[in-house]
């Protein structure tokens, strides 16, 4: 494909614009401080307008002054309501976002009925117009990201700290505060440089969301710096390249579809954080504990009048639990595959590797029963239905423990037997 | 494994500079937010090389002293001595254990990481920390019976382990005073077992340690000292003498409510005032 000298600029632009927001963003979102670069975008409206109205002109860097202007104002404003008054700091936000918004609105419309004004298409910077980058705007782009960068790198692990645990940070003597500010500043920094590109309503999402795709990938703090500034910068260029090539295709909103995506795809796959993940998880626990509660019952039918080699029909295990006839051989199947029940016909029994594994379930749920009995002093009517649940999450060491606990007791609070440990482990 | 073998006992502290000058002086210390008064009239002096208890009923000032001690509240009047120097001075000679309640555990870190986080004070600025730091803090996880977990998520470590994690970091400033926010609230009995021999290993080893505790029963149990808490000092000193059930009652039997409002009143004078006579015509706070 061949890019146009300003489809260029716009590519290198919302590039360098995604990696800065992934990176400083991933800050602000530990430090759950997202609506904070959300009110800071929105408080530079009106600095866009005023700029505007003082020197006529609409040069960038005047432009830009302006929003960086009332952008700072805009973030005092926050810190002295929280101060000065009762008020919390989301609502606070949330005020000064919807006060200078409504200013800057306010005046967008003056603007576009002064003669001069119809023209002006200040109304850009409400949802960005990338292909007004220009070449100085991406020189002052690459000076901040390296900025940036050099103090991310630098004070990596001061700022790890302050985000992590600010008290502690000031007990060892770091300036919290003056680290505060630095990030803060940066914040705006980054709204400001993506005003043009994003607009001033989607300009948080270039900060949050890479950095809340980046957290379900990791659990390292540096990785995920990385990850949110290449994710961001994916999506700055995917975006360009979209809106590049298909006629009429906004750049920013492409820019925040293309990173909420990534965040989708992260909340739904990525491993151990992901929905399927949990969902895997779940089914996996659900399964192995019918395995254990079929073991176990088998276990306990045997148990009665010692009938160990006796073959038990299917019909009389499914009306233990309530089960129907596929739902128990979904259970009986790896059971008999890990050699612990074997079946004749229509009928299941335990071999004796399988007596040993279900003597441990059995075990788990007898010595806990005893110990609500005894140590917590609940009824015995009362212990059954917990122990059911506790029987598949007691560790070996922790079962030990009770017993040990207990006196090392033989028999549990019904009367029946209490299975020793085994040595095998599984 | 808990009982892990102690090989590296923390080296004694030198003796000698400082003897005679308490671990700890506090001076008329006062404290409020915005109208609320947090700590009143606080003089306090904690003895060198004791394991001392901060103790009193909810909201009465006991996290904002070992904040105000720590300098991350400023006072309205009064002032802390360490050692008798300002806090500044005696950085180094403090270690720190915040409320593990105060921090967010699915912070993208390691329990290594926490660790080392106690040494950034040593690495100094730019510097990222060697494998001499982590080692160093490695040693001190080891020492909470935590090696095994060194490099798992925090998240992912039961409650009685992440209140270890914070003691290890503690460990790791190799501190002469350690403040302590609640090292043993919502810990299991291994935890409280662990921090207990930790505390009197740093008694053995010269170390002051000023605990903020929530349980009267065990306070005569695990500390020497205990400063009674409410507002204002009630009493301090050594347990055995100053955990009387007359300064207990004094300490949790309602706090005095004329005191309360007369400090809010003389706080609220400017644009508080209303709300003092609020409160007194309330049930108070």
């Amino acid at each position: 494909m061949e890019l146009s000298f300003t489809a260029k600029n716009v590519l290198i632009g919302s590039t360098l614009l995604g990696a800065l927001g992934g990176a400083l963003g991933s800050f602000a979102l530990l430090r759950r401080q997202s609506l904070l670069g959300d009110a800071l975008a929105h408080a530079a409206l009106p600095g866009v307008c005023l700029a505007y109205l003082i020197t006529g002109t609409k040069a960038p860097l005047a432009l830009l002054l302006g929003a960086l202007a009332t952008g700072l104002l805009g973030s005092l404003a926050i810190l002295g309501i929280v101060r000065w008054s009762r008020i919390k700091e989301d609502s606070a936000m949330g005020i000064v976002l919807s006060v200078f918004f409504g200013l800057g609105i306010v005046l967008l419309t003056v603007i576009q009925k002064l003669p001069t004004g119809n023209q002006s298409g200040l109304d850009k910077f409400l949802f960005g117009q990338a292909a007004t980058l220009v070449r100085e705007d991406l020189l002052t782009m690459a000076v901040l990201a390296t900025g940036a960068s050099l103090a991310i790198v630098l004070l990596f692990k001061e700022l790890k700290l302050l985000c992590f645990d600010p008290g502690f940070a000031a007990s060892l003597g770091l300036p919290v505060r003056r680290l505060e500010i630095l990030l803060t500043l940066l914040l705006v920094v980054v709204v400001v440089v993506g005003l043009q590109t994003v607009g001033v309503v989607l300009i948080v999402a270039t900060l949050i969301t890479p950095a809340a795709a980046a957290r379900q990938w990791t659990d390292r703090l540096s990785s995920m710096v990385w990850l949110a500034a290449a994710i961001g910068a994916l999506s700055g260029a995917f975006g360009s390249l979209a809106s590049a090539s298909i006629d009429r295709l906004p750049t920013g909103p492409v820019i925040v579809l293309a990173s909420s995506l990534a965040l989708l795809l992260s909340l739904v796959a990525a491993p151990g954080r992901g929905l399927i993940w949990q969902l895997l998880r779940e089914r996996r626990a659900a399964a192995r504990i019918r395995r254990e509660n079929l073991l176990k019952d088998l276990y306990r039918l045997g148990e009665e009048g010692e009938r160990w080699d006796e073959f038990l029909p299917r019909p009389l295990l499914m009306g233990i639990r309530g089960q129907s006839a596929s739902q128990l051989a979904r259970s009986a199947r790896p059971l008999a595959r890990s050699g612990w029940v074997e079946s004749a016909g229509d009928a299941l029994r335990l071999t004796d590797d399988g007596r040993r594994e279900a003597s441990q379930v059995v075990r788990n749920h007898r010595l806990w029963e005893l110990y609500l009995r005894h140590r917590l002093e609940l009824a015995a009517d009362h212990v059954h239905r917990d122990a059911e649940a506790m029987e598949h999450v007691l560790s070996p060491d922790l079962t030990d423990e009770i017993e040990r606990l207990l006196g090392f007791p033989r028999i549990d609070p019904h009367g029946r037997q209490i299975p020793a440990r085994s040595g095998v482990a599984v | 494994m808990i009982a892990r073998d102690r090989e590296r006992p923390a080296a004694p502290l030198p003796a000698g500079d400082s003897s005679g000058v308490p671990a700890v002086e506090v001076h008329d210390l006062t404290v409020a937010y915005r109208t609320q008064p947090v700590l009143w009239d606080v003089d306090l002096d904690l003895p060198v090389g004791r394991l001392i208890a901060i103790v009193g009923p909810n909201g009465a000032g006991k996290s904002t002293l070992l904040k105000a001690i720590l300098g991350l509240v400023r006072p309205l009047t009064g002032h802390v001595r360490i050692f008798g120097e300002p806090y500044e001075k005696r950085r180094s000679w403090v270690g720190y254990v915040p409320q593990r309640e105060s921090v967010d555990w699915d912070f993208p870190t390691s329990a290594l990481d926490v660790v080392t986080m106690g040494l950034y004070g040593q690495i100094g600025w730019l510097r990222r920390p060697s494998r001499h730091h982590r080692e160093a803090a490695l040693a001190c996880l080891d020492k909470v019976g935590l090696a095994d977990l060194a490099k798992r998520q925090i998240s992912q470590l039961s409650g009685g382990q992440q209140q270890r994690v914070f003691l290890a970091r503690a460990l790791a400033q190799d501190a002469r005073l350690y403040l302590m926010d609640e090292p043993f609230a919502g810990v299991d009995a291994t935890t409280e077992r662990a921090i207990l021999g930790l505390l009197q290993e740093l008694r053995s080893t010269g170390r002051t340690v000023v605990a903020v505790h929530h349980d009267l029963q065990t306070v005569a149990d695990y500390f020497d000292h205990v400063a009674l808490l409410n507002l204002r000092l009630v009493a301090a000193g050594p347990v055995g003498s100053t955990l009387s059930a007359e300064n207990v009652q004094r300490a949790y039997g309602g706090r005095s409510t004329v005191l309360t409002h007369a400090a809010e009143a003389l706080l609220g004078q400017a644009g508080g005032a209303t709300e003092a006579a609020r409160r007194l015509g309330g049930n108070g706070g």
